[in-house]
């Protein structure tokens, strides 16, 4: 299916954001990481599973608010090859890769139940972000433990 | 700066003795905040304080506490740190000791977080090493409960830095997780894993034992067949190296004969005393007696 059919299942916006190249079936996670619909007055459209260049993918199109680069940032944690398009006047007016950050603060909850970022002390989750070959690792500030699969279910 | 402590620790050792008298912390206050247990790990600190002159603060009974009443962590230790000039902080929940540095004006000496980390007592580990044996291609063994042991935790990410030869000894379902075993191994380490004491200690400068509690134990016989096979008696030192050094938290229970005490290779007590001057020398340290 080409990118105009794919325009045509989910309408150009005007103005906004469109987050392409999320990895399939993890839209509804960026959602969450971005806290949408609730951070956001204007429509949000989700396209599933969409057949792209590379194999299967989903696109979130928010309407006029541009999001800024700490807040694409944190999608890298679950959709690394994703792609921000800013959109002004249904023309791309900027285009940019996500990049994985080093630290990500309340994000993810940490793995461990007796972690003290898992209590009721006045503080969020912290983690360090490194990249190995297997995959994104995040060690808790606080207790050291390691989160290196199924990052998604651990989001707050 | 791990060198470094173990370096101003050598100095302490005539004060700890009690062979020399020191007014280093004179007017300061150390705050000891244990929120579990503690025996050697609390005396310790108290008795290095005194030794150098300093005056010590309890938290007293948790029960009658305002942490009894719901209070934060976060909240005590702000208010504690305008009482006291540091604070050694014992706490069941790991990254306590981190979160209350987050909100302590004054430096904060982690006694233990949960399963997490007791640096202090890696530190006293790694003077008693030096001192006892050697810190440069060393061989080690350590043996018994590698899975829960926050001790050994805390000694391998250490040892690491020294890229010691390290050989873990645990029943199977004790052994090191392997995250921990992966990372020291990226930090330098040489790693062999074995379930038998016999295998390593001929081989190795320092045999590292540990408890292992019944409680891990789904019934009585399995938890003594493996209690039976990492126990050392003067019988398993036969063959040795001359210079082996066996060390020990403590409390031990029977994974090592009272036998064995009495021959060169026990190091365990010294090791606990080794406690008082290493803490002399954080806390010299962080409170910026010495530089």
């Amino acid at each position: 299916m080409s990118d105009i059919e794919t325009e045509l299942r989910v309408r150009r916006i005007e103005n906004g954001t469109v987050i392409d190249h999320i990895t399939a079936g993890k839209a509804l996670n960026v959602l969450k990481i971005l806290g949408l619909p609730d951070s956001s007055e204007g429509v949000v459209s989700i396209l599933l599973n969409s057949q792209g260049m590379h194999g299967n993918k989903d696109v979130v199109k928010i309407e006029n608010r541009e999001l800024k680069v700490e807040e694409v940032d944190r999608i890298a944690l679950i959709a690394p090859n994703a792609t921000i398009n800013i959109i002004r006047k249904f023309n791309v007016a900027s285009k940019s890769r996500v990049h994985i950050p080093t630290f990500v603060e309340g994000v993810v909850e940490c793995i461990n139940p007796n972690c003290i970022s898992n209590s009721n002390e006045p503080v969020t989750s912290k983690f360090k972000v490194t990249t190995e070959e297997t995959g994104l690792k995040l060690r808790c500030f606080y207790c050291g433990r390691v989160i290196s699969e199924n990052i998604a279910e651990h989001l707050l | 700066m791990i060198d470094h402590i173990l370096n101003a620790a050598e100095m302490m050792e005539p004060i700890a003795h009690g062979e020399q008298r020191s007014d280093l912390l004179a007017g300061k206050i150390l705050a000891v905040l244990f929120f579990e247990p503690s025996t050697r790990t609390r005396m310790s600190f108290e008795t290095a304080m005194y030794r150098l002159g300093g005056d010590v603060l309890h938290l007293g009974s948790v029960d009658a506490s305002s942490i009894s009443k719901g209070e934060t962590l976060a909240d005590t230790i702000r208010v504690v740190d305008g009482y006291a000039d540091a604070i050694v902080l014992r706490h069941p929940k790991e990254g306590a000791a981190q979160l209350a540095s987050e909100f302590s004006r004054v430096p904060i000496l982690n006694a233990g977080d949960g399963a997490g980390h007791h640096p202090t007592q890696t530190l006293l580990d790694l003077y008693t090493i030096k001192r006892e044996s050697r810190l440069e291609n060393l061989k080690i063994a350590l043996a018994g409960d590698l899975k829960y042991g926050r001790t050994v935790h805390s000694l391998c990410y250490a040892l690491s830095l020294y890229g010691a030869h390290i050989t873990l000894i645990s029943p199977k379902e004790l052994g090191m997780p392997e995250e921990i075993i992966n990372d020291i191994i990226e930090r330098g380490a040489k790693i062999i894993e074995t379930d038998s004491i016999e295998d390593a200690i001929n081989d190795v400068d320092v045999l590292y034992m540990t408890r292992i509690q019944k409680e891990r134990f789904p019934d009585a016989a399995e938890y003594q067949k493996v209690a039976n096979r990492l126990k050392i008696t003067t019988e398993s030192l036969k063959d040795v190296k001359p210079g082996l050094k066996i060390m020990h938290p403590l409390p031990r229970v029977n994974e090592i004969d009272p036998k064995v005490d009495g021959t060169p290779h026990a190091c365990y007590f010294k090791q606990a005393f080794y406690g008082v001057p290493v803490r002399m020398a954080l806390m010299g340290l962080v409170m910026g007696a010495i530089e």
